[in-house]
């Protein structure tokens, strides 16, 4: 396809995109104007029927739980695709390389950033913690807490050096809690099932609002996300930093 | 008020859509898909605002007399964020191996799938 075959489609699909943008903003409701019905319904209710505090959380795990298990599904579907395609291919070999100058020391990283990293790792790890546990009462949960616990290892990737926290990363444990959060989140609604209701049921007890134990699954479900997006996001960051670090081209012709 | 909202987002979808087209690098591509992908989040929260809300979060605080905005824009661009992730993650892992096999970022020397290695 020549440039002004693809200028051409592009210019095609752009006035259809216009079009359609145009129509689909004009017909929105004007900016501020009051939440639907339906806002409201899930706003009035999400306290006195789910102990909630967090609107947001109970409409992510609990009103309309079952699309939050699509979405963890997704995530671990990516997560998965980029294992495979950053997997060593055939003509690659995926160990740690000889050190081939051990006379030379490599750098350590500035002690300034050490320290730091000293200092923040157990701090994100603490506020990840925190996010998680508290999303049925404040802004947080599952996702967002998960990504800052998994923040707390990227500190660690940052005050150390990579081959260095290579070697105590636990690989296995990282796959398997990926795995197992997007799994648990499945048992947590087959429980719903097993107690007589439908699937996703919220059947724990629900506690009282504000506090820690309130919201009845809603809390599970957020640990249980947590573990899948916490191993998911270092998974992501291992793969890639995997691709400079470990896996190169074999040169040698050792086997692959 | 609601044109400014709304021509924001629209702002940032085109610009987004801009780089993307006009891309010479596969990164840089990705970023600008990013960008993109921010226009839906804004606007699913502006589609969510109510005049004067405050957040639905109804924990310590005293009674708010004003409304409160939808919780379920701000669930949905949630979803929309760790979507977003999960697409970079994938397309900058393509990325990775595009470079490997072809050794080139550039979309326009990717015209023939075949690796060409002289």
């Amino acid at each position: 396809m020549t440039d002004r075959t693809r200028l051409r489609v592009f210019l095609v699909a752009a006035a259809g995109l216009a079009v359609a943008l145009g129509v689909g903003l004009a017909g929105l409701p004007r900016f501020g104007s009051p939440a639907s019905t339906y806002a409201d319904v899930i706003n009035a209710l999400a306290v006195p029927l789910r102990r909630s505090t967090d609107a947001v959380s109970a409409v992510t795990l609990d009103f309309r739980g079952i699309d939050t298990l699509f979405e963890e599904f997704i995530l671990f579907a990516a997560v998965a695709g980029v294992s495979i395609l950053l997997r060593p291919l055939s003509d690659e070999i995926g160990e740690m390389p000889e050190d081939q100058a051990p006379d030379r020391r490599v750098p350590p990283p500035s002690p300034a950033v050490g320290l730091l990293g000293t200092i923040l790792a157990p701090l994100l790890v603490v506020a990840g913690l925190e996010t998680v546990t508290h999303g049925q009462v404040s802004p947080g949960g599952g996702f967002q807490g998960g990504v800052v616990l998994a923040s707390a290892l990227f500190v660690v990737y940052l005050a150390t050096s990579y081959s260095r926290a290579e070697r105590f990363q636990p690989g296995g444990l990282l796959e398997a809690s990926d795995g197992a959060g997007a799994g648990g989140y499945v048992i947590v609604g087959v429980v719903g099932l097993l107690a007589g209701a439908a699937f996703l049921s919220n059947t724990v007890s629900l506690g009282q609002p504000g506090n820690l134990i309130s919201g009845g699954t809603i809390p599970i479900l957020n640990a249980v996300v947590a573990v899948e997006v916490a191993g998911g996001f270092v998974l992501l960051a291992k793969e890639f930093l995997d691709q400079t670090a470990v896996i190169r081209q074999d040169r040698g012709g050792r086997r692959s | 008020m609601t044109v400014l909202a709304f021509a924001v987002v629209v702002w940032l979808f085109v610009v987004g859509l801009y780089g993307m087209v006009t891309s010479r690098n596969l990164i840089h591509l990705v970023v600008c898909l990013s960008v993109a992908q921010s226009a839906t989040d804004l606007l699913l929260l502006e589609i969510g605002y109510v005049g004067h809300g405050h957040a639905p979060v109804f924990v310590d605080l005293p009674k708010h007399p004003g409304p409160t905005v939808d919780s379920i824009m701000q669930a949905l661009s949630l979803t929309d964020v760790v979507l977003g992730a999960a697409v970079s993650a994938l397309l900058l892992a393509l990325s990775v191996q595009v470079h490997k096999r072809t050794g080139t970022l550039d979309p326009d020397e990717l015209r023939t799938v075949e690796p060409n290695r002289s």
